[in-house]
């Protein structure tokens, strides 16, 4: 694999308009994930999920070259209908459209970052190779006061032009005070047996409010790697969901740091897999002030044998008193060879706290079917309308109508 | 002052940080082949037991020692340590009670163990195990008419061999962890009990560990076998003596029940937590592992860790056996500086296996506290079951407590649930109590002994009320 990196990364350089300073930087990077490789088994955040083999075995040889220089017809088809919204196209890992047309052109400025590499809050390899292979990466700002009138959609699409490849994704946003921006990810591929590798960077200041949805519905054979760094300040808020469902792989995690006194996040997540699918969430939410909170609730409905894992960490520092923390997760697992890891944690430095999780795995409560059976409704529906009942209650968290809407019958599920 | 505030400030200081002036026999100090052919000729082993032993070793020097555990420690060094030590006077072994050295039975008399026959009433069978050889067994005459084997595991070595080499080492494999097959090379004595088939045992079992030498490793094995059918309640307390520089204690306890069988293992742990600048004090790293071997067997783990300047134990239970049933509950507290890192393992592997885990964790000072559980439903485990709660209780802002659960279901038709919450003592249950006319530290007492209850339940009576007092006693000073 070491002479492919070395090989791609030239060829990428080549491609770039960079300073001999940047070079430096991201050979630096280059060298990190060189020495590192993929996260495996033996590294604590990947323990249930060792993404060297999983690449391994899916994918085998990767190539990290990929040629931006011709662009992508954008398939305006594909946009999602009835709900306006501003949109950033991604085709194949190249940005093909920036476009904020409902919004005042003052308020949103769009900065191009691809010399300068901001650092990121995770060590694992994942963010070296990011930093190596990264071509274009913007910042998005909204500036003081200002609230966006539509939700922004990020297009991720991949096509059958690429295949076995690494993408890399770079995202960053700045929410001055009392901005608010309502972000969803959209995830289409067409393509097969690649690796997509995303950071986003989230900039909360005062009194601003963030709320990320990240819809992967679509089915697909690539295998994802998400990673949301979120930093906050007084009195902002941050909403997480998550539905993780139609890739072969994928892993999401939030780091979340409420930096700021009476910040918040919530974090909300389903799982919906089938087949051989594996699909993971990691959250850690660091209180780091007084009167913070947090609440996470993650629903898992596994068919087949699929594997879901869920990572779920509350760090409470010790000046962290009046901490609110809440986390629990429930899985349904509905085959025999299906199966569901979950390591939620807490660690916890300050004494006025109210920290607490639970998590429960098993099966459909026979009980209940027989209950709706005896109503006159079939197994198979009875087992629907519970599943659905399941889940919605996760859906019913989302706080944007609008978008509660749009992702209800996205998912199908009725209520 | 009055006589409640008289008897708190005498148990204030660790109680059992006496050492007793007995002359020992050591072993040369540090870890190699000759000292393991040292030890094992000292007991007199058959050549079996000293391949064991060789054949661990052989393990342990391959083996890095762990390190991904939450409470550090300074480097130990495995060459400073002497491995084996024994009182002098023990070199031909006391016949009956009455040839004990008297100032061995003094120290247990300030234990409050009830070597003594005469303190029958207790009606609890002793195996006290001082530094690193087994003291004496009372009631064995009792034990033997019922066909019960209860006597110190070197013993069983030489009078029952084909049991002991049919289950040592069967839970707790030579090849096993770092600590564990140091354990297994070097370990000097402990307990061995096989309770024969059908027999309910009639008294509780008992071992007592005390660390007296300095610079010594204790490094008992404990074995207890309960054959069909039969039930064993078995008590383990452990005490050192004050002193300055750390020592470790890395024992290993192996249970097996067969079928129908139940096994109770409840452990009082005090070993000395270190003074409160966390100078000194114990390391206490302790495999303790059950084997529900047989069909509706049951082993159920109740400790109260309360000493200890390093706790890092995760007593488990392999429910191997349809129907059987694990249980886990315990109480640490930690102070001070002490440091406790420890939970459980349920591993289920039969149809209908059934595991409960009761955690309840104090910190209060500058101490830190993590529980970590493993609970894994394999695939075959169908209709199996575990419930899983851990509460922690944090008493001021320099002390941790965390929860490092992992949770694995593999079987669509097992259910799992785990709920863990962490708290303070509320304003509002002090203010009721103190309203009531208790003291601040009085009330603490209470609302602790109430948060701990569910788990102070488990023991039986005679720990009950120890256990009680050293929650009361560890947690002194860590208000206001």
């Amino acid at each position: 694999m070491k002479e492919q990196l070395q090989k791609d990364f030239d060829n990428t350089i080549k491609n770039l308009t960079l300073s001999q300073k940047d070079i430096e930087i991201k050979k630096f990077y280059l060298d990190n994930f060189i020495n590192k490789g993929f996260p495996n088994r033996r590294e604590e955040d990947w323990k249930f999920s060792d993404l060297n083999q999983i690449i391994k075995k899916n994918i085998g040889e990767l190539s990290f070259y990929s040629d931006y220089a011709s662009t992508n017809k954008v398939d305006t088809s594909a946009f999602v209908d009835g709900l306006e919204h501003n949109k950033i196209v991604f085709i194949n890992g190249r940005i093909e459209k920036i476009d904020f047309d409902y919004e005042k052109k003052d308020q949103i400025e769009i900065i191009d970052q691809s010399e300068t590499i901001n650092k990121f809050n995770n060590n694992s390899s994942l963010s070296d190779l990011n930093s190596a292979f990264t071509n274009k990466s913007f910042k998005i700002v909204v500036k003081k006061g200002y609230q966006l009138t539509k939700p922004l959609i990020i297009y991720h699409t991949t096509n059958s032009k690429i295949w076995s490849k690494n993408i890399n994704l770079r995202l960053n946003f700045e929410l001055y005070e009392n901005s608010s921006l309502r972000l969803i990810d959209l995830f289409r591929d067409t393509s097969e047996k690649n690796f997509l590798n995303i950071f986003y960077n989230f900039d909360l200041k005062e009194n601003s409010i963030l709320k990320n949805y990240k819809v992967d519905k679509f089915e697909n054979k690539n295998i994802k790697y998400a990673f949301n760094n979120i930093e906050q300040d007084k009195n902002s808020i941050s909403e997480t969901f998550i539905l993780s469902s139609g890739s072969n792989f994928c892993k999401n995690e939030i780091n979340c740091n409420l930096n700021g006194e009476y910040s918040s996040a919530f974090v909300n997540g389903i799982f919906s897999i089938n087949n051989n699918k594996h699909h993971e969430i990691r959250t850690i939410i660091n209180h780091l002030k007084e009167n913070t909170k947090s609440y996470q609730l993650i629903k898992s409905v596994l068919e087949d044998s699929s594997r879901a894992v869920y990572q779920g960490k509350i760090f409470v520092n010790s000046k962290a008193q009046k901490t609110d923390g809440y986390q629990l997760s429930k899985a349904i697992l509905l085959n025999k060879d299906s199966e569901f890891n979950a390591k939620p944690e807490l660690e916890i430095y300050a004494d006025d706290v109210k920290c607490s999780h639970g998590s429960a795995s098993g099966s459909l409560n026979e009980e209940s079917i027989f209950y709706l059976m005896s109503r006159g409704l079939n197994y198979q529906q009875s087992r629907e309308l519970l599943i659905n009942g399941f889940l919605l209650d996760v859906v019913e968290k989302i706080t944007d109508p609008e978008v509660k809407n749009l992702i209800k019958n996205m998912i199908g599920i009725k209520e | 002052m009055d006589n409640r505030q008289k008897e708190i400030d005498n148990l204030k200081d660790y109680k059992y940080g006496f050492t007793t002036d007995i002359e020992n026999t050591r072993a040369p100090k540090g870890l190699n082949e000759d000292v393991i052919k040292f030890i094992s000729n000292v007991k007199k082993e058959p050549q079996w037991m000293l391949d064991f032993r060789l054949k661990a070793y052989e393990r342990f020097k391959q083996l890095k020692e762990p390190d991904w555990q939450k409470p550090k420690y300074p480097k130990i060094d495995y060459q400073d340590i002497y491995y084996y030590s024994a009182p002098k006077s023990m070199k031909d072994k006391p016949k009956n009670l009455d040839d004990l050295d008297p100032k061995l039975l003094e120290t247990y008399k300030k234990l409050g163990i009830p070597l003594q026959e005469q303190k029958r009433l207790n009606g609890i069978a002793v195996d006290a195990v001082f530094d690193s050889v087994s003291v004496a067994t009372t009631f064995r005459e009792e034990l033997t008419k019922q066909g019960i084997i209860f006597c110190p595991i070197s013993e069983a070595i030489q009078n029952h061999p084909e049991l002991v080499k049919k289950y040592l080492g069967s839970v707790i494999p030579v090849t096993d962890h770092f600590f564990a097959t140091l354990n297994s090379a070097v370990f000097t004595d402990g307990s061995f009990a096989y309770i024969p088939e059908g027999v309910r045992c009639p008294m509780e079992l008992s071992t007592y560990f005390r660390i007296n030498a300095s610079n010594t490793g204790q490094f008992e094995r404990t074995l207890i076998v309960a054959d069909k059918g039969s039930y064993v309640s078995y008590l383990e307390g452990c005490t050192a003596p004050m002193r300055d520089e750390n020592q470790l204690h890395a024992a290993n306890v192996e249970l097996v029940a067969l079928d129908n069988a139940e096994i109770k293992y409840s452990t009082v742990q005090n070993w000395y937590p270190g003074d409160k600048d966390g100078k000194g004090g114990i390391y206490n790293f302790v495999t303790k592992r059950g084997l529900c071997k047989g069909k509706n067997s049951k082993i159920s783990w109740t400790q109260v860790e309360t000493g200890s300047a390093i706790t890092w134990k995760y007593p488990s239970c392999i429910l191997k056996g349809d129907n059987s049933v694990g249980e886990f509950y315990s109480i640490a507290i930690t102070n001070n500086h002490q440091k406790a890192d420890t939970g459980t393992k349920m591993i289920h592997l039969g149809k209908n296996t059934k595991s409960k885990i009761i955690s309840k964790g104090i910190s209060a000072g500058h101490s830190d506290m993590t529980y970590r559980g493993l609970v894994d439903i394999s695939s075959k485990a169908s209709n199996s079951n575990n419930y899983t709660q851990c509460d922690s209780l944090l008493m001021g802002n320099k002390c941790g407590a965390h929860t490092v659960p992992y949770i694995k279901n593999k079987n669509s038709e097992s259910n799992i649930a785990h709920e863990a919450t962490t708290s303070k003592i509320s304003e509002e249950q002090l203010h009721y109590c103190q309203q009531r006319g208790l003291s601040a530290e009085e009330a603490v007492g209470l609302i602790v002994n109430g948060f701990c209850k569910e788990v102070l339940q488990q023991l039986p009576m005679e720990f009950a009320v120890e256990a009680q007092k050293l929650v009361g006693i560890s947690l002194e000073g860590s208000v206001g």
